[in-house]
């Protein structure tokens, strides 16, 4: 499964819900949801913590929008949207954590 | 209203840039109140302070970066910008990320200018 999440953590619960329940596997930052993707924030620990369970990736013109590319952390793949397309395909399916 | 009469806007950002429209639609209110001659005052908060985040590149989303647009604030008699130290903290963020020059007060101070305002619009 790839999970796409596309909230801030730290305005919505979308990302909790997703490391709550989702089973190991994929999961996409897309949108505000790449604000969980960068250091120095009260909410990096839950990203390095899922880093166990889930590959996870952040879309890069959504960072660079935000001005934010150059603190992802460590472990947390970039893509382009080439790449989201690659991983749509790559998975049976894909769930919005809306 | 009575002509002439200026009042006291505040206008409470607490959404991050791209990922809704309120931030740009903030934007378009706050300079249409400074062109009625209005006291106006930013605050950004929460989510809000990523507004201001210097470097913002929206080409790849192919949307247009409306954040120098904070910069031209002051040649609308707009200089009142307020941001939470909290709201900073918690996103890993210093004054010095910010594309324009702010001052940075704590929730509580934050509070008492609230209570002083006329009209306090969210977005």
């Amino acid at each position: 499964m790839l999970n796409i999440v596309n909230k801030s953590p730290l305005d919505r619960n979308a990302l909790d819900a997703c490391l709550r329940i989702a089973a190991p596997g994929a999961l996409l930052l897309i949108e505000d949801g790449v604000y969980a993707a960068i250091r120095g924030t009260a909410h990096e620990a839950r990203i390095t913590a899922a880093l166990a369970r889930f590959r996870v990736y952040a879309l890069l013109p959504d960072l660079e929008a935000r001005a934010v590319a150059d603190r992802v952390i460590d472990g947390v793949t970039t893509i382009d949207y080439g790449g989201f397309v690659d991983l749509v395909a790559e998975h049976n399916a894909c769930q919005s954590w809306l | 209203m009575s002509e002439g009469t200026a009042k006291k806007f505040m206008f409470v950002n607490r959404t991050a840039p791209y990922g809704t429209v309120y931030a740009l639609e903030s934007l378009e209110v706050v300079l249409i109140t400074a062109a009625f001659d209005q006291e106006v005052s930013l605050v950004f908060v929460d989510d809000g302070v990523w507004q201001l985040k210097k470097g913002q590149q929206t080409k790849g989303i192919e949307t247009k970066n409306f954040s120098p647009t904070y910069r031209a604030l002051e040649d609308y008699d707009v200089e009142k910008l307020y941001v939470e130290r909290e709201s900073l903290d918690a996103r890993g963020l210093a004054e010095g990320d910010l594309i324009v020059a702010v001052t940075v007060l704590p929730a509580a101070e934050l509070g008492k200018l609230m209570a002083e305002q006329d009209v306090v619009l969210s977005f």
